[in-house]
């Protein structure tokens, strides 16, 4: 006996196991940037002066960052609408974008942070630069989680699409699932820490 | 995935399984485990509450410094007490083991969505819990500034404090995969006819139990994330400026707010009192639908009711600040929305005990633990009330009192309700029958004894006797007329722990006694005891899968030969 609706929907509620645990997932997630996001209220709402995001931070480069957060967002649809199509090849070929993408974010993000380094801007330095440094970094860390799945399904794991091919586009459609919710905390980080 | 079972090794089946209910039993005995074990950090405390400043005896040679139990210590058996008993012991004894095993059963599913998934669950609960109990051996001891950890006394106090976080963060994650686990299982997994007001008490419990910790969980994270950068990385969250310690001036940038923490705290941490009773409600109501022979009263009400009682308790959490000195508005709200939650909670008491009216009883141990569980958790609700409402709370916050309340709601409330569902599932987990009249013995002493340690706890709290004295009030005026009960309340907690005794010889002479053979030994109605074999089949559970025609407590029906008819009988 297998698990029922591992890869077919339940009729009932339209979804499959794995696209539901995420969701949940991912509900969870909210709870947890939504706590560092009211912290970050309630300590700039309970002191006098808070300062502008630009003092300390580079607008530019966050923008460049913004784009290509947003991009490697429509290739990693492209990769999952390729699947969809039937065309592996387009496939390889967006997920191998949606990581470049990711990694170039962080890239620019590593020169961000030693720069800060350098001119001697840490986390210990007021609550700003610390809920910057804290909420910038576990939005990396989800960055890095993710890059480390795409690249899985990108290079070992592919080889699923020749056995099981539905299924292996549910897990890319997860995998997507998960991405859009990397790129809208980003959204969110942005505007909150670096504009306001 | 369709792997012999039978050929696999010791390892494979028993410490590496993805089998829901083998992780049942791992979490069950893993939690049991700490359960004592936390227990016995009581045991040390109440030696010292009793007779301060005497040597501890038996195990005074593990403290060192003669047997004393310095103050420092104290602390930090207070902190891990309420750690371990809430975060490893009781919530994955209800959650983890009962609702691992027993909700794929009751919803006629062959495993739980995620298998892997859930043994990863259980075993970062494994890892956390051992990092947790590990800061016992760093410098300066286990964390000491409470379960609550609240800072700055938690930002400046010694190394114990990070290994707690640490624990904690992949306490937190376990508990993330295994309501995800939950949920997914019961939306998904359902079997034919299986409709959501099919469903038994104790699977609806199970369910809202994970929507809470899905979703209140993760802001505890947050604030542990942020504690933990205060403390590595130097930031001040937490730490307010020009903070004095010891006469010297703190040297971080401040700013933060203490009362930050204890909001995040709070938030996770009410709700988190309705994942320790709601699974209990759903043991009683499986153990007392079944011993009195009829339907539980009020199916419906009592499954609205558990839907609102957790959403309410995610906007009750500032009620456990009302001395923080929050303004009168903010108190007036979450005045009012702890005075709403005690309705719900009122109506699940009054249908479990309305089941009781006209019932047939069966007094055996499962049903009295049951049984005790009713006006126990009523005296701790009750209790509570006091403590929702700013004016009296103000008083009653920092004493014995609230101690009092909090160990009736979960200690002979959720752990009565948890021996029940021990001694109820036993036969199907097993195969075999406990002892009754060890089962009874354990039952009448742990409810004298356990009234024994609590009661009195009302009396000094209203006396005025501060919760946080190392000494039990040697040296507190308020505690002079009232300090004889401490050698009650320590004696009775001793004596509780030798009744706990009577429940150790039970499972070990059960579990080498003879197989009963029988599937279904109380005549229950639902799939668990009616569609598998005791223990069920190890892999997929059942022959064939059953469906389901009935509702989960049709007992005693008007005109069927048996006085159970089980839910997957054709109408």
């Amino acid at each position: 006996m297998d698990i029922p609706y591992t890869v077919k929907n339940r009729p009932d509620t339209g979804l499959y196991n794995g696209k539901l645990g995420v969701w949940l997932f991912l509900a969870s997630e909210v709870m947890l940037f939504g706590g560092l996001f009211s912290a970050y209220i309630f300590l700039r709402t309970g002191v006098d002066s808070w300062p502008l995001g630009t003092e300390y931070l580079d607008v530019p480069l966050a923008t460049l960052n913004t784009l290509f957060l947003i991009t490697s967002s429509v290739t990693m649809v492209m990769s999952w609408a390729s699947l969809k199509l039937n065309d592996f090849k387009k496939f390889k070929l967006y997920s191998g974008v949606t990581l470049f993408l990711a990694l170039a974010f962080l890239v620019v993000k590593y020169f961000e942070y030693t720069h800060k380094f350098h001119v001697g801007y840490l986390p210990s330095t007021n609550n700003f630069l610390g809920i910057y440094f804290t909420m910038t970094g576990l939005h990396v860390l989800h960055i890095i989680g993710g890059m480390i799945v795409i690249f899985y399904y990108w290079m070992p794991g592919a080889k699923m699409w020749e056995v099981d091919p539905e299924r292996f586009t549910n897990r890319i459609e997860i995998v997507g699932l998960y991405w859009h919710f990397v790129d809208l905390v980003w959204i969110f980080l942005f505007p909150v820490l670096y504009l306001l | 995935m369709s792997t012999d079972q039978h050929n696999q090794s010791f390892w494979t089946k028993y410490i590496w399984s993805t089998d829901h209910k083998i992780i049942g039993i791992q979490y069950g005995i893993t939690s049991l485990v700490w359960l004592l074990f936390g227990f016995g950090l009581m045991m040390i405390m109440r030696y010292q509450l009793a007779y301060p400043d005497t040597p501890v005896p038996i195990v005074g040679a593990l403290l060192g410094d003669g047997g004393l139990l310095p103050p420092e210590m104290y602390n930090s058996l207070g902190a891990m007490h309420g750690t371990i008993m809430i975060f490893l012991g009781v919530v994955p004894l209800a959650f983890g083991a009962f609702g691992n095993y027993f909700v794929p059963l009751q919803i006629g599913a062959i495993d739980m969505a995620f298998p892997k998934l859930n043994a990863a669950s259980y075993w970062t609960y494994f890892a956390g819990s051992v990092i947790m109990a590990a800061g016992f051996f760093v410098p300066g001891g286990a964390a000491n500034s409470g379960w609550t950890s609240y800072p700055p006394l938690a930002e400046i106090a010694t190394m114990g404090q990070t290994v707690w976080l640490i624990g904690m963060v992949m306490l937190i994650t376990s508990s993330l995969l295994g309501s995800v686990n939950i949920l997914v299982t019961v939306i998904q997994l359902r079997t034919d006819g299986m409709t959501w007001m099919k469903l038994p008490i104790f699977v609806w419990t199970q369910f809202i139990t994970a929507f809470l910790l899905l979703l209140a969980f993760p802001p505890l994270e947050a604030a542990g994330v942020l504690q933990l950068m205060d403390r590595l990385a130097g930031t001040s969250f937490f730490m307010p400026s020009g903070l004095v310690v010891t006469g010297e001036v703190m040297t971080n940038a401040g700013g933060g707010s203490p009362l930050l923490w204890q909001h995040l705290f709070w938030f996770l941490a009410h709700p988190e009192v309705y994942v320790l009773i709601l699974p209990a409600f759903g043991i009683v109501a499986e153990v007392i639908a079944n011993n009195t022979r009829k339907p539980l009263a009020g199916y419906k009400a009592l499954v609205y009711a558990m839907v609102f009682l957790g959403f309410m308790s995610f906007i009750v959490w500032a009620h456990h600040m009302y001395i923080t000195g929050m303004g009168t508005t903010m108190g007036a709200f979450f005045q009012t929305t702890t005075m709403i939650i005690s309705i719900p909670s009122v109506v699940i008491l009054t249908a479990l005990l309305l089941s009781l009216w006209g019932g047939s009883i069966r007094f055996n141990t499962p049903m009295l633990f049951a049984l005790g569980f009713i006006p126990m958790f009523g005296i701790g609700g009750l209790t509570g009330l006091p403590l929702g409402l700013a004016a009296a709370d103000i008083h009653l916050h920092d004493t014995y009192y609230v101690i009092g309340h909090f160990h009736y709601v979960v200690a002979p409330g959720t752990i009565f309700a948890l021996f029940a569902g021990i001694y109820y599932w036993f036969p199907k987990m097993t195969g075999k029958r406990t002892n009754e009249l060890l089962g009874k013995l354990h039952f009448y002493f742990s409810l004298i004894f356990m009234n024994g340690v609590f009661m009195p706890m009302f009396i000094q709290g209203l006396a005025g006797v501060s919760r946080r004295l190392a000494d039990g009030g040697q040296t507190y005026a308020h505690a002079a007329d009232v300090i004889y009960l401490n050698e009650v309340m320590s004696y009775s907690a001793w004596l509780l722990g030798l009744a706990q005794i009577f429940f150790i010889v039970n499972m070990i002479i059960s579990l080498f006694g003879k197989k009963t053979g029988e599937k279904n030994p109380w005549g229950a109605t639902t799939l668990d005891w009616t569609d598998t074999t005791s223990p069920p089949l190890g892999h997929g559970n059942f022959e064939i899968v059953p469906k389901v025609y009935r509702g989960p407590y049709e007992y005693s029906v008007p005109g069927d030969k048996e006085d159970f008819t089980p839910q997957s009988k054709k109408v």
